[in-house]
């Protein structure tokens, strides 16, 4: 029945969407009463309970700002950037695998949007449009200091896309798959892959913040030097969706990292996407206590750290995983 | 010299070309005089050389041409500290030059104090280095009770040594928080904000006021520490030490914040001096120069406590030696609270000390004293004096001129957030975008001082 089918992906996606941009809404909420916690101070409070209406609030605020383009900017670009970040960040969701097969009422829903065969590099490819978004809007600014942020960007882009790709590579040799369900259900049926791949781990992670933009590899964004850097100039929704790709591709980086390394939806007793969930959020939190901690790193020491520590190391672990899976240790 | 040439309607412009020419076909070095002729600021003859070649650059407006980025930071930029100004040229990341501008918080309080009497100008002063409002009415009562020959209170002395020193913490940690702030470590900056609320509350306790205290008078203070503040302040200081411990921990052997700070910023000693540079940012070059100790004042010789000096000279040394002085500013007023003599807290000179508020109703002499001093002030003798003081930026030195009046003739103050900033050029250049930041913020530039 292909109609149903049809329907049942729609319905899918817009599950998975909402869920997702809601806990977007939220996440920025969690982040400020987190930090608001690590900070000695209470975090919004004053917009309902717990200051649960805040994002709402916000999200009020930034629909009614004045949704203007700056005369020195490139119109097209400058408008269409937000949007690439955007699609770029809510199409990645559709490979990750937020649990497994289920029968509701007769009817076969998957948890996942789609199980592509080359589930992993589809993520990196999307991952790496986004980056257009922030680079083209920084350069269609028309201002100094948003060129600034969209070069520092690129710059960050390269030094640690690389990096990122080879601390999967060994994950993937692992599991003799791309597709992130087969690797979510290998870890399942054998040992998360963490137990193998600890430095793989780690490298993914400390990329994972320089791919969301995230302290202390903010630095396209840097506020006390570039202002606000590639979005200086953004305000109102724009604003919102850069802002909006940001979160979701925390979310997206961290429910990645749980799927490669984590068993993504394995656990025992409660459901696989109430595991995942919890494996998200323990990231999430990982991220804001990240933020609240550590200063800002230089630009120059970035990129070094990028190419002359993490890519070494990735390679070395890269080696050493080739040689154990050849030599058929694992699996 | 074509009639075209730009510089041609500057004469000292031409003047000061000529000379570099002059001097570099001769391949000499350029004299003490053509020097000075060459440019408001003195260029050497290969930074002369340089900076013709980059005017030549300038010039070049073929595409493809190689430009260096002009950017304006400021006077509304989140780490300028305030409203400074800061022209910078980049090279990619590179700083190639760096104007700082100022005068945006001009307020004219130095000409404001001539139309003031002289116990008025307190209020104008007390204004200038927000941070630090201490500092600058100590050093304005100090050149005050020169001019007077005054005697001082032991008791008022050692309270304006207290207050000084819960200032210099205070101070500190404000430059603590908002360089974390740069650096982008966010948290230290609530952290010291906290610890900074609570002796602001203090201030308020003594003198009324949060900020702009007019809390020391000329002749001492204009009253006694109230009830159950040394309790406070002793409660505070035991916490105090415990706290920086947890900046420290948070910071000083952080990497990032090492790699941030460490070798950034770096001019030599000799320069520092010949810039006029005080404070904690000569004290982390290796010059352990401190006013407190070297020309004592206020009964600072009763007190024990070291100079921290370092000598690095560069960011992170500055960063050490202010984390190092708040601890020295809590031992001193750990001594100051154990040793706080009794007796009066302002001079009994009628002449100059509005009498106590009771004699008032029995006494017709201070009636008429009262009255004299509120409608007319005190009259100063003739003459001029200059009195320093160590505020937290550095050397805060005042100099009154007298006329015999009521009003001060001329009160000058020298501020050391404008005299530091004279460093900011030669030790940001060559250096990233994001050391220019790093450098500001270990300058601490009180903007409100810099521009009076």
């Amino acid at each position: 029945m292909p109609q149903e089918a049809l329907l049942t992906m729609i319905i899918q996606a817009i599950i998975v969407v909402v869920v997702v941009l809601s806990s977007f809404a939220y996440l920025t909420l969690l982040e400020r009463q987190l930090i608001g916690r690590f900070q000695a101070r209470r975090g919004p409070n004053r917009a309902g309970p717990f200051g649960l209406m805040q994002p709402l609030a916000d999200l009020g605020k930034l629909t009614f700002k004045e949704d203007f383009v700056p005369e020195g900017a490139n119109a097209t670009i400058f408008r269409l950037s937000p949007l690439i970040c955007v699609i770029a960040a809510v199409g990645t969701l559709s490979v990750i695998p937020f649990g497994g097969v289920h029968e509701i009422g007769g009817h076969t829903i998957t948890l996942y949007g789609a199980d592509l065969s080359v589930g992993v590099l589809f993520v990196f490819a999307m991952s790496s449009l986004g980056f257009y978004g922030l680079i083209l809007g920084g350069w269609a600014s028309g201002n100094k200091y948003s060129l600034l942020g969209a070069a520092r960007s690129a710059a960050q882009l390269v030094s640690y896309e690389v990096a990122m790709g080879l601390s999967i590579v060994g994950v993937v040799m692992i599991s003799q798959s791309l597709s992130l369900v087969d690797i979510a259900n290998d870890q399942a049926a054998h040992i998360w892959y963490i137990v193998y791949q600890p430095i793989g781990f780690i490298i993914f992670m400390i990329a994972a913040f320089a791919e969301t933009n995230r302290t202390p590899f903010d630095l396209g964004e840097a506020e006390s030097e570039l202002i606000a850097g590639y979005n200086l100039e953004y305000g109102s929704v724009k604003f919102a969706m850069f802002f909006l790709a940001e979160y979701t591709n925390m979310i997206i980086v961290s429910a990645i990292a749980a799927t490669l390394f984590l068993g993504g939806p394995d656990g025992p007793f409660l459901p696989g996407f109430i595991w995942l969930g919890i494996k998200i959020a323990v990231l999430l939190f990982v991220f804001i206590w990240v933020r609240a901690t550590v200063p800002r790193l230089r630009y120059d020491r970035l990129m070094k750290f990028g190419w002359k520590v993490l890519l070494p190391v990735a390679t070395a672990n890269l080696l050493l995983t080739a040689v154990i899976v050849g030599l058929g240790f694992a699996n | 010299m074509s009639t075209t040439d730009p510089l041609s309607a500057f004469p000292l412009a031409m003047e000061g070309r000529e000379a570099v020419e002059g001097a570099t076909r001769e391949g000499r070095s350029l004299t003490p005089t053509e020097r000075a002729i060459a440019a408001v600021e003195a260029y050497t003859p290969a930074e002369a050389a340089e900076r013709t070649l980059r005017n030549e650059m300038l010039a070049d407006s073929r595409p493809g041409s190689r430009q260096p980025l002009i950017i304006n930071m400021g006077p509304n930029h989140p780490s300028t500290h305030g409203v400074l100004r800061v022209i910078v040229e980049l090279d990619g990341e590179v700083v190639r030059e760096v104007v700082p501008v100022v005068g945006y918080l001009h307020t004219g309080i130095e000409k404001q104090c001539e139309n003031k009497t002289w116990w008025q100008a307190i209020t104008c002063v007390t204004r200038m280095d927000y941070l630090a409002p201490f500092a600058n009415i100590h050093s304005y009562v100090l050149a005050v009770e020169k001019l007077l020959d005054m005697q001082i209170p032991a008791r008022a002395e050692w309270i304006r040594v207290l207050l000084s020193e819960l200032n210099r913490l205070a101070s500190h940690l404000v430059f603590l928080g908002t360089s974390g702030l740069e650096m982008g470590a966010m948290s230290i900056f609530f952290y010291c904000y906290r610890e900074r609320d609570e002796v602001l509350d203090m201030f308020e306790m003594v003198s009324g006021e949060r900020m702009n205290h007019r809390y020391f008078q000329v002749g001492g203070c204009a009253q006694d520490i109230p009830e159950g503040f040394l309790e406070r302040l002793t409660k505070f200081l035991k916490e105090m030490p415990g706290r920086i411990d947890e900046y420290e921990a948070l910071l000083t052997n952080n990497p990032i914040w090492i790699d941030r700070m460490k070798g950034i910023g770096i001019i030599p000693a000799e320069q520092l001096l010949g810039l006029g540079v005080t404070g904690p940012t000569l004290r982390a070059a290796g010059i352990g120069l401190d006013l407190r100790k070297s020309e004592p004042y206020s009964g600072y010789e009763h007190f024990q406590f070291d100079v921290p000096t370092e000598i690095a000279g560069d960011c992170y040394a500055r960063y050490l030696v202010r984390v190092r002085e708040m601890r020295e500013s809590v031992k001193i007023m750990q001594q100051v609270i154990d040793g706080l003599p009794e007796g009066p807290f302002i001079s009994d000179d009628r002449k100059v000390v509005l009498p106590p508020r009771e004699e008032l109703a029995y006494s017709m002499e201070a009636l008429i004293h009262h009255f004299k001093l509120v409608t007319e002030g005190f009259k100063v003798p003739a003459g001029e004096a200059y009195a320093t003081i160590e505020s937290p930026r550095g050397e805060m030195g005042c100099y009154v001129v007298s006329d015999g009046g009521p009003k001060p003739y001329r009160v000058h103050m020298r501020d050391p957030s404008f005299v530091n900033l004279q460093a900011l050029r030669p030790l940001a250049k060559g250096g990233y975008l994001a050391d220019l930041i790093a450098v500001i913020a270990s300058l601490d530039p009180v903007m409100g001082g810099v521009d009076r």
